[in-house]
């Protein structure tokens, strides 16, 4: 067992699943002389070399398009995009190509990659280099959808999705990058599609995905001391394939729903997770599910700006107060 | 040093014990007639209301398909455009599940999931057909990365149109493979409209493709894209090349589409007598009339064509007999578990 940054978990991820397989391959931006931009990647190009781990020149579409001819051809290629934002420049491999190729040839292609990202706000960077696009991801049949929210999440998630044979979008939250947690030693191998209960309690789920994950269990810790409301906190881990089993197990345990996401309100994950409770566990239910989430806005540049529109613990804790008050 | 260009004029038309020879001609001749003759059909298929959907046919296109696959082997693989009858059947393909699957049927190339743009035999090497412009020129460049990360020998070869050489993923592929120094060959059928409007009208060099090979420290190569002869010899050192691991070619080849962009599309943009003119130009004209110049006989050339009818012909009646899919393929192969389970 070690402490690990969330940011050194990235590099021990790609390094395991490297040293596992020759065909897995890394390419991206910066990503091999310089270590990355978030230093997420730093060591690997002298660990792997020159073939394995490639920069690539500032084209998106030639790296999504490239590491899709490889994964068809037999290797299994990780692309790193550098923000998730740039998703709107390569979004065609993304929407169009990775997810459907499999489907139209009737089963004769196949596209087992990894397309990772920094995701997320708290860089101040403003709205093109801070967003949260789970949700653009979310919407295309034919993709997975990832995003761990500790050390050791990053590591099994990312062995899993390189191991799996679907394209898989693996969303880094750029605020975890420094943040810190315990890791086992030796290989760590998690499954895509599993959600966990991080908080157990009997009054209220609480949902959240990445950055918010610590931001839930901070809002249920206070709930806890302040108001004695003992909120269960899941961690949904993975967008697609989604484990509504551990979700709708835990509203039939506390009979209340919140949704903690930092994609902006419309179409966002927590909307198909509140219709798929409203479908199937309404009756469990004692009061009307709520989704606390990022305003439908393009998000500001000025930390105060972008501190008052995501998702705090504070406002989530006093969103599910009033709410099992009312 | 002579370029690629130079080498393929220098040998043409020198007689049928050249360096192409007599049973290489057949087979470029051969495939030539089966596109024409299955494209043919799909256009009357259509008219008879039994093709459905879009459909984009290659007809007077004939010679780039025939003149690149006749020099492939059979590991090389084939990247296409929703123009793409002709890079599928050219590979061998069956007509029969093409036109199945342009007739949206059970026994189609990809069961009626895919449909016309979408052309996909695996196992023939057809890697798909892409529907959106540019898509494939990245991923063309992938498929080589992996020969070329493997040791392998194949090579990648994407063909499109020159409505193509505008759009950001050309430029950028272009780059990547020459930067990475890729076993890829990128074939641009420039046949003048990007889709209704002429391509000279749209972009600042006269040749699309070829005019921008020097940004990527490429050669410059047109060529007649209807004599199979050149378009096979320039294959044959584009391959050589990729292959000695000196990287990518990309060739212009100048052709002409004897119908519209798409079925919907009449072609009445076109000038009066353009299109009389390019069919003096027909690539089967010409190869025809060369196979005869050569001393190959009217029966030999006629028993080709005879065959090639019958083939299309079964096809068809195979095509009209076959079921449409079944229903329960409407939920399989969307995830590798063959499924489309996106939660539990």
């Amino acid at each position: 067992m070690a402490e690990l940054t969330y940011r050194d978990a990235v590099i021990r991820g790609i390094a395991q699943e490297m040293q596992r397989d020759p065909d897995v391959v890394f390419l991206g931006e910066d990503v091999a002389k310089a270590g990355g931009v978030f230093k997420a990647t730093v060591g690997l190009y002298e660990q792997f070399g020159p073939l394995r781990v490639r920069d690539t020149p500032i084209s998106e579409q030639a790296i999504l398009g490239a590491a899709m001819g490889a994964a068809m051809t037999g290797l299994k290629p990780i692309a790193e995009i550098m923000f998730s934002d740039f998703f709107a420049v390569c979004f065609d491999y993304i929407a169009n190509e990775f997810p459907k190729s499999r489907y139209m040839s009737n089963g004769q292609l196949k596209c087992p990659l990894v397309v990772r990202t920094g995701n997320g706000a708290g860089s101040r960077f403003g709205a093109q280099h801070s967003q949260s696009v789970e949700n653009w991801c979310m919407m295309i049949p034919g993709l997975k959808v990832v995003a761990p929210s500790s050390p050791r999440d990053v590591i099994g998630l990312l062995a899993a999705s390189v191991r799996d044979p679907d394209p898989v979008i693996f969303l880094e939250h750029k605020s975890l990058y420094p943040t810190k947690g315990e890791v086992p030693d030796g290989e760590i191998v998690d499954s895509l599609g599993t959600a966990k209960v991080l908080r157990s309690g009997k009054d209220a789920t609480i949902c959240a995905l990445a950055l918010m994950v610590p931001r839930a269990l901070e809002a249920a810790e206070k709930l806890k001391t302040e108001h004695g409301i003992d909120c269960e906190v899941v961690d949904v881990r993975s967008l697609v394939p989604l484990d509504t089993q551990t979700i709708l197990g835990s509203v039939a345990k506390t009979h209340r729903l919140f949704t903690v996401e930092e994609n902006p309100r419309l179409c966002g994950w927590g909307a198909e997770i509140v219709s798929i409770t409203a479908d199937e566990a309404f009756y469990d239910l004692d009061g009307p599910p709520v989704r606390i989430t990022t305003p439908h806005i393009p998000l500001p540049a000025a930390d105060i700006l972008e501190d008052a529109v995501l998702p705090t613990p504070d406002r989530i804790a006093e969103t599910v107060r009033r709410s099992l008050n009312s | 040093m002579a370029t690629a260009k130079d080498r393929a004029q220098a040998k043409a038309g020198s007689g049928l014990n050249d360096d192409i020879g007599e049973q290489k001609r057949l087979e470029l001749y051969r495939t030539q007639v089966v596109i024409r003759e299955a494209e043919q059909r799909a256009y009357d298929l259509f008219l008879q209301n039994l093709v459905k959907g879009t459909s984009h046919l290659s007809l007077g296109q004939e010679a780039v398909a025939a003149g690149f696959a006749g020099a492939m082997i059979k590991e090389d693989l084939s990247f296409c455009t929703y123009r793409g009858h002709a890079h599928t059947l050219a590979r061998g393909v069956s007509v029969e599940k093409v036109l199945g699957e342009l007739m949206q049927r059970d026994n189609g190339l990809m069961r009626g999931k895919g449909g016309s743009m979408h052309l996909t035999s695996a196992e023939h090497g057809v890697m798909g057909s892409y529907a959106i412009i540019g898509a494939h020129l990245p991923i063309a460049c992938g498929a080589a990365w992996r020969a070329q990360y493997k040791g392998a020998k194949d090579v990648s070869v994407c063909f499109f149109g020159d409505g193509t050489t505008n759009i950001g993923a050309f430029h950028e592929a272009l780059n990547f493979a020459a930067v990475w120094k890729l076993p890829v060959i990128f074939v641009c059928e420039n046949n003048l409209y990007m889709e209704y409007t002429p391509i000279g009208d749209v972009t600042a060099v006269p040749h699309p493709a070829a005019d921008r090979a020097s940004a990527y420290g490429l050669e410059r190569i047109v060529i007649d894209g209807n004599d199979a002869d050149v378009v096979y010899r320039t294959a044959q050192a584009a391959f050589d090349k990729a292959r000695a691991g000196d990287g990518p070619s990309l060739v212009e080849c100048l052709t002409y589409r004897h119908s519209g962009h798409s079925r919907a599309d009449p072609a009445k943009y076109r000038p009066d007598g353009e299109l009389d003119r390019w069919k003096l130009r027909d690539p089967i004209k010409i190869y025809r009339e060369r196979l005869l110049q050569f001393g190959v006989s009217e029966k030999t050339i006629g028993d080709i064509e005879a065959q090639v009818r019958k083939v299309v012909d079964d096809a068809t009646e195979a095509c009209k007999a076959a079921p449409p899919p079944p229903l329960d393929i409407i939920s399989t192969d969307v995830y590798a578990d063959g499924g489309w389970a996106w939660r539990n």
